[in-house]
């Protein structure tokens, strides 16, 4: 049997978006937070409000790269006894309405390596994830997961940084599929303000050597900045902001209110509007 | 679950960083290349035989190495079995093994030139060490503490900070080992030009826990030849407590392919390892392999790989990994890993105390109450050392507490 192509709706969509004249918008919300089933509505509104891709976080008590606004979204999840089945589950009914926008999943290795690699591909790939972001593998361990997500039919999209010299570029890029997501500080998410002087040339820097979507994260916040970004990258990446969001719309218990939906929804459609404002790029 | 028998236990890792299946490199990308570059200047640094002589230098005049080896001898008289040995890494500079490893480290991050230490640490024991090292070497250093630990540790923290250590007391979590470890990696990939990350036990990403073992296997190649010294042979049995694991895998290291030397490593029982309330740090016992703080290892976790609070009276062994070298020695069966209970510690705190004018540090109080157990079941030829990692005098107010004394 063939694997399909590794994240082929990813590369559908950049593809739309790109003949579109125009740079992707990339979601990231934390599954579970506040609670499932208000999780599985937010990830439902993000399409609709302009979102291109949505990554979904997988929640993890440990989660070593993440600033406090992510880390606090996790613990939130947790809280509410989000489980890597639930999550999954989020996926499965969100694809029972959506077929085409791409799905991330984003986390730690832990909470897969527990559930099991293999039952982790075969079930993710069966309820329609597209891609996975795990960030403490990095490609010297591609063969814990990586090598066994494509043959799956699921990318492994990988971080570039700061620190990914020209000489490891390649090397981090080797197998990576679906687009390249570039950190564009060293540090953890949501901490320090971007630096978008610096952003045109690393993208430039990347494109060099791969033919795959680069999208740009860390320290993205408002719309501005998102119309900023899209000038430079083929994507945006906003993830501190949403959670953010999530978290200011929540009642004094710490549980979601009517507005919390629509409080993910409206930025979103701010960002998508920013993103959609970019000087049109050559398509 | 036990694997095959290698021919030596000794030859790990793997230029990988594998202990079996063990160990490895689970980091962010942002900090893989300097994972990368701090390997490369370890094995320059092991092959320069100016680096040796710099620290075994500073292990002598500033640390006071070697550490005796000494017999119990009311404590063997007592338990009435097995002759007891203490090797005394309490009396370090610093009151901990802790020493042996920041200042090897240390001397690599100067050759890395690097201008900022930080650090984890539990007990506060290897927050000192560092901060005294950075002192010594005239270093900015930040240490990341568990806000429970700065509370239950004071004098620890109030030492650091006359080092001249920012101490900086984290809340997420447990406030404790790995929640101050997960902060300590967050300042790390943000500072990853200027700064070292002096880990403080064998656990992390490759190269760490090799770099750290190799540090503190000065216990263990001192001990071979203080006990060849003084009974003219090797011991029968070795004991260590087992907290990340840095002390134990010293002593144990030099001794792994020497057959006739069974080794215990000692872990925190907490309030006891049955039920599921997870009030102890018994991961080898008690935990299976997941991956955490950037290697693979026995760790406690629940049904969906999210990881526990553990919960022990000893600051140090309050931690729910353990190194990962252990868990391979856990796992081809060479070393025995048993709990110890909160009380039983106690227990041993007080009578060594009491009977050899000893006050040894809670995380060594585990490894004696196991030889408490363990030398009255021996022939009186018999001979276990135990490694005294660390002094008491940072733990009176807890036992005080435990004991109903208001301090």
């Amino acid at each position: 049997m063939t694997a399909p192509e590794p994240g082929a709706r990813i590369a559908r969509r950049f593809q739309a978006v790109k003949d579109e004249g125009r740079a992707a918008l990339v979601t990231f919300v934390m599954a579970g937070d506040p609670d499932a089933e208000t999780s599985l509505q937010i990830v439902k509104a993000l399409p609709k409000a302009g979102a291109d891709v949505i990554e979904i976080g997988m929640p993890f008590t440990d989660p070593m790269a993440d600033g406090p606004a992510i880390q606090a979204a996790g613990l939130r999840a947790l809280k509410a006894h989000q489980t890597m089945v639930r999550t999954l589950e989020i996926v499965e009914r969100f694809r029972e309405e959506d077929r085409e926008t791409p799905i991330v999943l984003m986390g730690y290795y832990n909470p897969i390596y527990s559930y099991g690699n293999e039952r982790f591909l075969s079930d993710a790939a069966a309820v329609g994830v597209d891609g996975l972001i795990v960030v403490d593998l990095p490609p010297e361990a591609d063969d814990e997961l990586c090598l066994p997500a494509l043959d799956a039919g699921i990318a492994f999209i990988r971080l570039a940084t700061p620190t990914t010299d020209d000489e490891r570029l390649p090397h981090v890029l080797r197998n990576s599929a679906g687009f390249v997501y570039y950190v564009s500080v060293a540090g953890v998410t949501g901490s320090k303000a971007l630096d978008t002087d610096r952003v045109a040339a690393s993208v430039a820097r990347i494109k060099a050597k791969t033919d795959l979507p680069v999208a740009v994260g860390f320290g993205v916040r408002t719309p501005e900045q998102a119309k900023t970004v899209a000038e430079a990258a083929d994507g945006v990446v906003v993830g501190t902001a949403l959670v953010e969001a999530v978290r200011t719309s929540l009642d004094g218990e710490g549980r979601a209110t009517d507005g919390t939906v629509s409080a993910v929804g409206d930025l979103v459609g701010a960002l998508a509007a920013g993103v959609r404002d970019a000087a049109r790029q050559p398509a | 679950m036990t694997i095959a028998q290698p021919n030596t236990f000794r030859a790990g890792p793997d230029e990988r960083g594998h202990f079996g299946i063990f160990g490895g490199r689970f980091v962010a990308e942002t900090l893989m290349p300097l994972i990368l570059s701090l390997e490369e200047a370890y094995r320059a640094a092991q092959k320069d035989p100016e680096f040796e002589r710099e620290l075994d230098s500073l292990s002598k005049h500033y640390a006071g190495r070697p550490s005796p080896l000494y017999l119990a001898e009311r404590l063997t008289e007592h338990l009435g079995g097995a002759k007891v040995y203490f090797k005394r890494d309490e009396l370090n500079h610093t009151g901990s093994h802790k020493i042996n490893n920041t200042l090897g480290q240390i001397l690599l991050a100067r050759r890395m030139g690097k201008t900022r230490i930080i650090a984890e640490t539990g007990a506060g024991q290897h927050g000192v060490a560092t901060a005294t090292v950075c002192a010594r070497f005239g270093l900015p250093c930040v240490v990341y503490m568990g806000a429970t630990d700065v509370e239950r540790q004071k004098p620890n923290v109030f030492r650091m900070k006359l080092l001249g250590a920012e101490v900086v007391p984290v809340t997420a979590g447990a406030g404790t080992l790995k929640d101050a470890m997960n902060e300590a990696l967050r300042d790390w990939v943000t500072n990853v030009e200027s700064t070292y990350y002096l880990i403080g036990t064998a656990a992390g990403p490759h190269p760490y826990p090799e770099m750290v073992r190799d540090f503190q296997s000065v216990i263990g190649n001192e001990v071979r030849e203080q006990v060849q010294a003084a009974e003219g042979r090797l011991p029968d049995a070795l004991v260590a407590a087992v907290g990340g694991g840095s002390n134990a895998i010293g002593l144990f290291h030099p001794f792994l392919d020497d057959k006739d030397v069974r080794i215990w490593g000692v872990e925190a029982g907490g309030h006891g390892i049955e039920g599921d309330m997870h009030e102890h740090c018994a991961s080898l016992t008690a935990g299976r392999p997941g991956v955490l703080h950037g290697n693979r290892t026995y760790l406690l976790q629940d049904d969906d790989g999210q990881i526990l609070e553990g919960h022990s009276i000893s600051a140090g062994l309050d931690y729910p990994g353990v190194g990962p070298e252990h868990s391979y020695l856990r796992e081809t069966g060479r070393v025995t890993y048993v709990p110890i209970t909160d009380d039983e510690a106690m227990e041993a705190f007080q009578l060594c105390t009491r009977l050899e004018g000893i006050i040894p540090a809670l995380e060594p109080a585990h490894a004696l109450a196991q030889v408490m157990k363990l030398a009255p079941e021996m022939p009186e030829d018999e001979i276990i050392v135990m490694n005294m990692c660390g002094r008491g005098d940072k733990d009176v107010f807890t036992v005080g507490k435990m004991m109903g004394w208001d301090l």
